[in-house]
């Protein structure tokens, strides 16, 4: 019993913990291994050579990234003193942001004023990249769990099989709701206070995946299905790619908005500031979760 | 602050090479996500609470999930090979 | 080198030693995984040198305060901040789609070695 009892703390701890010997000197499994040792015994001539051109590759990378530090550090010591106002960076382009930052955008939050007015295509860009990475991520990850269902019906032992933990249960419930809360807190304040779209975007992906840990995955999946993840995110980005079109339409002069600023400091002010970061929370927040959820099931 | 400055950018120093030097790759996985925890603290320090509301949210929350779940899929992959061998 | 210039400018150059190590890591480390933590920890160097060029001692968050305007040398630039946070989400991506990849090589070669990978992709083409 006691016996039985060890072998699976052992087992359990082995599962656990992740062996280097597993994981990274890479063993090769058995239907590999006789073909590696007829490769081995060929390879032995070569061996020798290998090793000394590795120990040359080697030395040479250890060189090279001393070289990159080095010189680098010598870059270092012709940058002005850190901290003071004398810097390069502190140029008229930072002061424009600063000072008229609030008359021009509206929002008291220079910081979200800059990424989403003065430069909202650079976040276009940026949107834009988080979708085809997580389109890529889709094409990886999805297409390889079809055919290995199909292979094999036992595949990987999905979590929600795993029995449920009472205390981890509970504890994310409560926490589900109040995480989610403070995510669209940080998205609809982006423009008053430090948050924005990208922050609380991915506070709320964050809520949305300890929700799927608690609820499971067929009960998450009635409202958050592969059909709302493309529907929210091209939403999200036609909408973002329309406003910034008509900026361009206008003149290119920053974002010019059609909705009254309203007075800076109320939460519906700064004119398109907001609806973009609600755009740009939505996108980040669908990716983040798209990526947990491919990852962990090979599907949305 | 300085001197919490100097003790940070030591911490983030001898967290970086301790990736290289643990045996483990889930410790690796952890410990880059204390790094994530070290930088919300510079970002604090910078002034730049936007940045550490975000490295927060990504960079200790999601991107450590993403390693973590990486290391569990590579393990069941490679679980479910031996399963096959010891059964054919 | 002059030791005390360097320790002035500490964390740009903690951020440049960061960056050697991850540089290291990359080139040194055959695992994909610490690969790609290496390659993390390049990210969040570039970051860190970014961000502390704009940083003014002295000076708070680009935050404006409603009730009476302050004057603009009263916030560090928020040109930096704004170019990190949107790079902080971008890396995250980056680093989603190199797992990806690993567990995609990882499921037709059963092994994360790099040089394994290659020497039986080799073995494949021939």
């Amino acid at each position: 019993m006691k016996a039985d009892l060890d072998r699976d703390l052992v087992s359990s701890l082995d599962e656990a913990l992740p062996e280097e010997s597993h994981l990274d000197s890479g063993h090769l499994h058995r239907h590999d291994a006789g073909v590696a040792r007829q490769d081995r015994r060929l390879a032995a001539g070569e061996n020798r050579a290998a090793r000394v051109s590795l120990l040359v590759y080697r030395s040479i990378s250890v060189l090279a990234a001393l070289a990159v530090i080095l010189i680098l550090l010598w870059g270092v010591l012709d940058l002005p003193l850190f901290g003071r106002g004398n810097n390069p960076v502190e140029n008229e382009v930072s002061l424009r942001y600063l000072q008229s930052g609030l008359q021009e955008g509206g929002a008291v939050n220079l910081v979200a004023n800059m990424i989403l007015d003065y430069r909202a295509f650079d976040t276009l860009g940026e949107s834009n990249v988080l979708f085809a990475a997580c389109c890529t991520v889709i094409l990886l990850l999805r297409r390889i769990q079809d055919r290995e269902s199909a292979v094999s019906p036992l595949g990987e032992a999905s979590p929600s099989a795993l029995p449920e933990d009472p205390v981890l249960a509970l504890g994310a419930r409560v926490l589900c709701p109040v995480i989610l809360l403070f995510g669209i807190y940080i998205i609809l304040n982006g423009h008053l206070g430090p948050g924005g779209g990208f922050s609380g975007g991915a506070v709320m992906g964050a809520g949305l995946i300890l929700l799927r840990n608690a609820l499971g995955t067929e009960r998450i999946g009635r409202f958050f299905s592969y059909r709302t993840f493309r529907r929210a995110v091209f939403a999200a980005l036609s909408f973002y790619a329309l406003s910034k079109a008509w900026s361009f339409y206008t003149g290119a002069n920053r974002l010019p908005s059609f909705i009254p600023a309203g007075t800076p400091g109320a939460i519906l002010s700064a004119g398109l500031i907001l609806p973009l970061n609600i755009a740009v929370g939505l996108v980040v927040c669908c990716t983040m979760y798209g990526f947990f959820a491919l990852f962990e099931k090979g599907d949305i | 602050m300085d001197l919490l400055m100097t003790v940070l950018l030591a911490l983030l120093l001898i967290n970086a090479v301790l990736v290289v030097c643990v045996r483990n790759l889930l410790a690796a996985c952890i410990i880059f996500m204390a790094q994530s925890l070290i930088m919300v603290l510079i970002w604090i320090l910078l002034q730049a609470p936007d940045l550490a509301v975000t490295e927060a949210a990504v960079g200790t929350g999601v991107s450590s999930l993403l390693f973590f779940l990486a290391l569990k899929k590579i393990r069941a992959i490679g679980r479910g090979k031996e399963d096959a061998a010891h059964e054919g | 080198m002059d030791l005390q210039a360097l320790l002035d400018n500490r964390v740009e150059a903690a951020a440049i030693v960061l960056f050697g190590i991850g540089l290291t890591t990359l080139l040194l480390n055959r695992n994909l995984i610490r690969k790609i933590i290496g390659f993390s920890f390049m990210d969040s160097a570039v970051f860190l040198f970014l961000a502390s060029e704009g940083y003014i001692e002295g000076r708070t968050a680009p935050v404006q305060n409603i009730l009476s305007a302050r004057p603009a040398g009263a916030f560090v630039s928020p040109i930096p901040a704004g170019l990190v946070l949107t790079g902080i989400v971008v890396s995250v991506s980056v680093t989603a789609l190199m797992l990806a990849l690993t567990v995609r090589l990882y499921r037709h070669y059963h092994t994360l070695n790099l040089d394994e990978i290659l020497h039986l992709a080799r073995r494949e083409e021939e």
